[in-house]
């Protein structure tokens, strides 16, 4: 699955809901986004340094021990309004899968190469990514359910578009053809 | 591997319509295998012929290593009965019948005493989410209520197969869901092999493998590129 997610945006809305310590952002972080890839700690706090030269945090060095975990990083005015624009602003919609599927189908046919068995090879990686999120969605929480479900859709889309790719290729290919 | 059905390069027409042209297809012991392919290219055909509802115009049908297209009319009855189970997309409750007797009906069928029948036919109620309607009629059940139903009834009787035939094809998301996690919750337990004939994705995507039936043959596909 493709998915292009916010790391600095997303420690930051983590963040606008109580100040808190480097460890407790990657966990959160990891419990309800990473789905099985962990965000590296190092990553975490090079981003939360960023966050900090940018004025979108502050460092309040609080807590005993030694170490990043003694920071606690808190919110600024300017990373919450960042946080509020982020989540009232509308994802680009942006098909672009489907793109580069239909220009492997297209050239295939230009150049003479059978594009049905293309399309019945990607049918078949499709389905069984759609299997391995469905066996997710059977063994998992209502977290797991609802980001495989949104998975799902999405490659169920692709896969519409491949019947009716399917069932016009004898029309496209006197399209590119000609 | 074992296999429980199988179809070899079975033809069919329905009159002058060719409807399955040398389709073959092996469906192993507890495996759960979906069916897909466009409208009209042959998949009930091919479940009907692999169920033994239709006998095909040349080709063979196996079951558990026995040829079914050659058996008689009376024995290939009592294979559909007692080894198989059924689930098809409409209009499949005897509307005479309260819920829980026409989940009792397979039972009744093979000779299941009726007191037997019924206590068993109610054990499914709660999984099914219906706890407290087996005294309705079908007629009283939503779509997705009375879908359940059907499947309990197709699963009471322990079949060694289950034919599911768009089984979900009615149903919202949501709903449809409910029943293939029932279904393949089931099966799994029970080790029942299921066909299940569909073209939605996200239904076929609860089967360990899928085949495609194109122009009344079955495209192979499965193993070789996983
Ligand atoms: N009872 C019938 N009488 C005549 N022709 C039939 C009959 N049933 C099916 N056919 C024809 O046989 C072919 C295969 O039909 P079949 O019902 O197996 O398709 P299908 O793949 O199940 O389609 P769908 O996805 O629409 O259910 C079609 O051309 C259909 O028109
Ligand atoms: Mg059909």
């Amino acid at each position: 699955m493709v998915v292009r997610m916010s790391v600095p945006l997303t420690l930051l809305g983590l963040l606008d809901r109580e100040p808190s310590h480097g460890y407790d952002l990657k966990r959160a972080y990891d419990t309800y986004f990473g789905r099985g890839k962990q965000l590296p700690f190092g990553q975490v706090y090079s981003t939360l340094s960023r966050l900090a030269r940018d004025g979108k945090v502050m460092i309040s060095e609080v807590g005993p021990g030694v170490g990043p975990d003694r920071k606690q990083y808190v919110i600024t005015d300017v990373g919450a309004t960042d946080v509020d624009q982020w989540l009232t602003q509308p994802v680009e919609p942006e098909p672009h899968l489907q793109s580069v599927l239909f220009t492997k189908v297209a050239l295939a046919l230009m150049l003479d190469r059978p594009a049905e068995e293309y399309l019945d090879t990607q049918r078949r990686a499709h389905l069984r990514r759609m299997r391995e999120l469905t066996e997710i969605k059977r063994a998992g929480g209502l977290v797991d359910v609802m980001l495989a479900d949104h998975g799902l859709y999405h490659l169920e889309a692709d896969l519409r578009w491949i019947e009716a790719t399917s069932a016009r290729l004898d029309a496209l290919r006197k399209v590119v053809r000609p | 591997m074992t296999i429980a059905v199988e179809a070899r390069e079975v033809v069919f027409s329905f009159g002058t319509t060719p409807a399955l042209r040398e389709a073959s297809i092996a469906v192993e012991q507890g495996e759960i295998l979906a069916i897909m392919g466009p409208s009209g290219s042959g998949k009930s055909t091919l479940l009907h012929c692999l169920a033994g509802i239709l006998v095909p115009d040349a080709g063979e049908v196996w079951f558990d290593g026995e040829r079914v297209d050659t058996m008689r009319e009376a024995r290939r009855s009592v294979l559909r009965r007692e080894r198989f189970g059924f689930v098809f997309q409409f209009g499949q409750l005897v509307p005479e019948l309260t819920v829980v007797e026409n989940v009792a009906l397979p039972l009744l069928l093979a000779g299941v005493r009726r007191a037997e029948a019924l206590r068993r036919a109610s054990g499914w109620f709660a999984r099914l989410g219906l706890e407290g309607m087996q005294q309705r009629r079908s007629g009283e059940l939503s779509g997705g209520q009375a879908q359940r139903v059907a499947l309990a009834r197709g699963l009471v009787a322990e079949p060694r197969v289950l034919f599911a035939d768009e089984p979900t094809g009615a149903l919202d998301s949501l709903t449809g869901e409910q029943v293939m996690d029932l279904m393949v919750g089931t099966a799994r337990e029970q080790g029942t092999t299921v066909v299940l004939v569909t073209h939605e994705p996200r239904v076929a995507a609860y089967a360990d493998r899928e085949v495609i039936v194109r122009d009344g043959q079955v495209i192979a596909h499965d193993r070789i590129a996983s």
